[in-house]
């Protein structure tokens, strides 16, 4: 990479050469080639396909139309498998071909930038799994399962419909414009495209939103581990595990990742099944028994250390065994639903379609849209995509590879956590997701509660409900609101058949809170440091001072506003007499939901401005569904006369109790109570209302841009100038027939280049 | 090719890939980016964006971890 000729290059025109070094092997195959090879059908490609689609249709057929007793595991599968892949191969290629047009003679910005730091050509396949680790966590995990309660169907197919055009889409091509542009973040793109208004209200709407992200996956957490001593201790010493981790890479063996991580992860185990043993011990289960208020106020005091400490000391390490964990697992759980294939006994869809189900209030239209966020449309992918995977592409048409495909990868994890909620028993299942507030939190309680909804084919008995806690380890499992303990039994039941049997299952179930846990507490710092960043910038513009981020009061106070902010949410959902999950829960889907629409918002300006008017649906389709979700669902959080589904239904009704002088209303049994849920529905929604309005705002913006480009009929671009490519690489995980032919002949060239490199050497 | 060379191959590229997944890699690719530039050394550009003097592996690891700190990423839901 001697010198870098710089020549403008207008994106929307195409066919404009880039000046190609005639010394260098071509850096791209043509597009001719491309369409030449996408265009040869042979009859085995054509059976290949044909053999695709007929499974999915067979499977889709399964799943919606033959509907028996049961229904097995493997068609969810199958369903899922054969239309992503039809999606990819169609779909994203449509996208590819009429709106993105990579172009491999120029460089990407792991390219032109390239400092071998920052700015690094990586692999495509090896970034594949990067960027997956970097936007996969709890969420498709935890929201299939309180989805799970509409029957199957509904979950199902927003999954994977949701994902192959919406979802996807997005990442794709915010993936995409991003590394158009040197890797800029989204906020960035958005002051770009949309102007000062529409980019400061992007700017604050991805704060508050962050906010709210953190907040209730840390409520998440707290009630998997609320009065569950084993759980408590087994996460607990993943402070020490990390720490001692941090110190090995830093001072003993820097750079020993994998090492480092096997010992972690040995180490892991052990906690696992150490916090086993204690649980068992007299002091060991009334020593970490902690109650849901304490722990909640243990995870915001640990969010402010974790967030002001050293990155290398708990962050780095933990991501490195959070990865490391992710990938094993997620693989694991893979392989033993295809070979234990469990019969799933829910229904296609459930008493609650219309609204009135105990997990998560309201009807399905718009509720199951935003309940299931990522693993079918998750904004925050937006953050990630515009993050750090941009610097590291190799090649423009790697990005659908990586972008389109890494999400496909996503939402198949969401399918099989909604395969593992419904694969235990329903009853478990209302008993497990049910508030303490309508179960009493007792087994008698629960019972009475679940049997008294009516539910076709649901039986529980006390035993079923004492029997399936001794199997797990734990105290009880009535009330375990948030959707991780219910994937864990899911997981358990589904894991004990393939390895270790039933004497197992308490291990497979700590295992799978273990593995929740460590992603949301990395997100929660994670998320703080950022948020902290973002606020510091601001604050910056009226206290200079604050833009200087190695300022340590700066830091600590910020840091402190921000951890304030998300632990005020978390205290109230913890405290909340209604019971928190159910309440907060559409708050989380609305934020990541409004997220996506902003992130939709700034892709539609920009290909407005690319002036492919023709194409534009492809992006307006899943930002009009987005809004609309979110719109009307906000609009219901605020404006629904149903109590349990308005926030300000509720808190009239509250207020109005307080008014006559009741002492108890509803599920509140005290003053104190009441005057919780007038709080705490009063904040949620103001919440709901900011949201709202600053997505609304964007939006705007977003289509008075698209507006303005249609009229004046001129395009500009703020992309980066193209610089000429000086690599090949291929695009897919599997490189074509012409791609492994140039790569060859790439090879031969490096290592001849190689060759001469030490001939000259040694003559010297 | 017979089983068990495929088996080593198999294995091999599983390696490669974690490596590269756990970010071991770092270092290899921070080295070579660093001496493919130094044959450009009178490029004041390339010059300009590595840096005069290559980090050893310790000083590199550790820079990497401080740049997380002024540059924090966030973690996906």
């Amino acid at each position: 990479m001697g010198t870098k000729p710089r020549t403008p290059h207008d994106s929307a025109k195409r066919g404009e050469e880039l000046d190609r070094d005639p010394l260098l092997l071509p850096v791209a195959l043509d597009q001719t080639t491309h369409d030449a090879e996408e265009a040869h059908w042979t009859p085995l490609k054509i059976g290949i396909w044909g053999g695709i689609s007929l499974l999915g249709g067979l499977s889709w057929v399964m799943l919606a139309v033959v509907r028996g007793e049961t229904v097995n595991a493997i068609w969810f599968v199958f369903a899922a498998v054969c239309t992503y892949l039809i999606g990819y191969r169609f779909y994203s290629n449509y996208i590819q071909k009429h709106l993105l047009h990579p172009d491999d003679r120029r460089a990407t910005p792991a390219e032109y930038k390239a400092d071998g730091k920052d700015f690094a050509a990586t692999d495509r396949r090896v970034l594949f799994g990067h960027h997956f680790a970097a936007i996969a966590g709890a969420g498709p995990l935890v929201g299939p399962v309180l989805a799970a309660q509409m029957g199957y169907l509904p979950g199902t197919i927003w999954i994977i419909v949701g994902v192959v055009l919406a979802g996807a889409v997005q990442d794709y091509m915010v993936l995409f414009f991003s590394m158009r542009r040197g890797g800029r973040s989204l906020g960035q793109m958005a002051r770009d495209e949309l102007g000062k208004v529409g980019g400061t209200a992007a700017l604050v709407a991805t704060l508050a939103i962050m906010v709210i992200i953190v907040a209730i996956l840390a409520l998440v957490v707290v009630n998997a581990l609320a009065d569950s001593p084993w759980g408590v201790f087994s996460v607990s010493m993943t402070i020490p595990i990390a720490l001692f981790m941090g110190v090995y890479l830093r001072f003993f063996r820097p750079g020993r990742v994998t090492e480092v991580s096997i010992i972690g992860f040995i180490l892991l185990l052990a906690a696992i099944i150490g916090g086993g043993m204690i649980a068992d011990t007299e002091w060991g289960s009334t020593f970490f028994a902690i109650e849901p208020l304490p722990l909640a106020i243990g995870i915001i005091v640990y969010g402010f250390v974790a967030a002001i400490l050293p990155v290398w000391l708990l962050l780095a390490p933990r991501d490195y065994l959070s990865t490391f964990m992710k990938i094993g697992t997620i693989g694991m759980l893979a392989i033993a639903i295809i070979i234990v294939r469990p019969e799933i006994s829910a229904p296609a869809a459930s008493e609650f379609v219309n609204g009135g189900g105990p997990v998560v209030s309201g009807s399905l239209f718009p509720f199951l849209f935003v309940t299931i966020a990522c693993g079918a449309l998750s904004g925050f992918h937006a953050l990630i995509a515009s993050g750090t995977t941009p610097k590291l592409i190799e090649k423009e048409r790697q990005t659908r590879f990586i972008g389109y495909g890494g999400m496909l990868m996503e939402s198949f994890v969401a399918i099989m956590a909604l395969v593992a909620a419904l694969s235990i028993d329903r009853g478990i299942y209302f008993a497990m997701n049910s508030s303490p507030a309508l179960t009493g939190g007792t087994v008698e309680g629960a019972v009475t509660f679940v049997n008294s909804l009516g539910l076709t084919g649901v039986n529980l008995t006390p035993e079923m409900l004492t029997e399936t806690a001794k199997n797990v380890g734990e105290e009880t499992i009535v009330s375990r609101t948030g959707g991780a303990p219910t994937l864990s039994v899911g997981l358990a039941n589904i894991m004990h058949q393939l390895v270790g049997g039933s004497g197992m299952m308490a291990f497979w179930y700590h295992f799978a809170i273990m593995f929740e846990a460590l992603f949301i507490l990395t997100a929660v710092d994670a998320g703080t440091r950022v948020a902290r960043f973002m606020l510091q910038d601001s604050l910056g513009n009226f206290f200079p001072k604050f833009k200087n981020t190695s300022w340590r009061p700066g830091a600590w106070v910020t840091t402190g506003i921000m951890v304030a902010a998300w632990g005020a949410v978390l205290v109230m959902g913890v405290t909340d007499p209604l019971g928190g999950i159910n309440t907060l829960f559409p708050l989380f889907g609305i934020a990541n939901q409004l997220l996506a629409a902003i992130a939709l918002a700034v892709c539609l300006a920009i290909v407005a401005k690319r002036g492919l008017f023709t194409y534009l649906w492809v992006v307006a389709l899943p930002l009009t569904f987005a809004a609309v979700v979110t719109i009307y669902a906000s609009f219901l959080k605020i404006f629904s006369t149903v109590p349990a589904v308005g926030y300000f239904a509720q808190n009239r009704a509250f207020s109005n109790a307080l008014d006559e002088g009741l002492t108890s209303f509803g599920t509140a049994k005290t003053v104190e109570a009441m005057e919780a849920v007038v709080r705490n529905t009063m904040v949620q929604g103001v919440l709901s209302i900011l949201f709202v309005v600053l997505a609304i705002i964007v939006m705007v913006t977003a289509v008075q841009a698209t507006w303005k480009s249609y009229k004046s009929r001129s395009f500009g671009t703020n992309e980066d100038d193209a610089v000429a490519s000086q690599m090949f690489a291929p695009s897919g995980f599997v490189a074509t027939p012409e791609e492994k032919k140039l790569a060859a002949r790439w090879d031969t060239q490096i290592a001849q280049a190689k060759l001469d490199k030490a001939g000259r050497t040694t003559r010297r | 090719m017979n089983l068990l060379a495929s088996v080593r191959h198999g294995a091999k590229s599983f390696a490669w890939f974690m490596r590269g997944v756990m970010g071991e890699d770092a270092y290899d690719k921070y080295k070579a980016h660093h001496e493919a530039h130094d044959e450009s050394i009178h490029d004041p550009d390339a010059a300009a964006c590595s840096g005069p003097v290559m980090m050893t592996e310790r000083e590199f690891w550790r820079d990497q971890t401080d740049r997380q700190d002024i540059n924090p990423q966030g973690r996906c839901c």
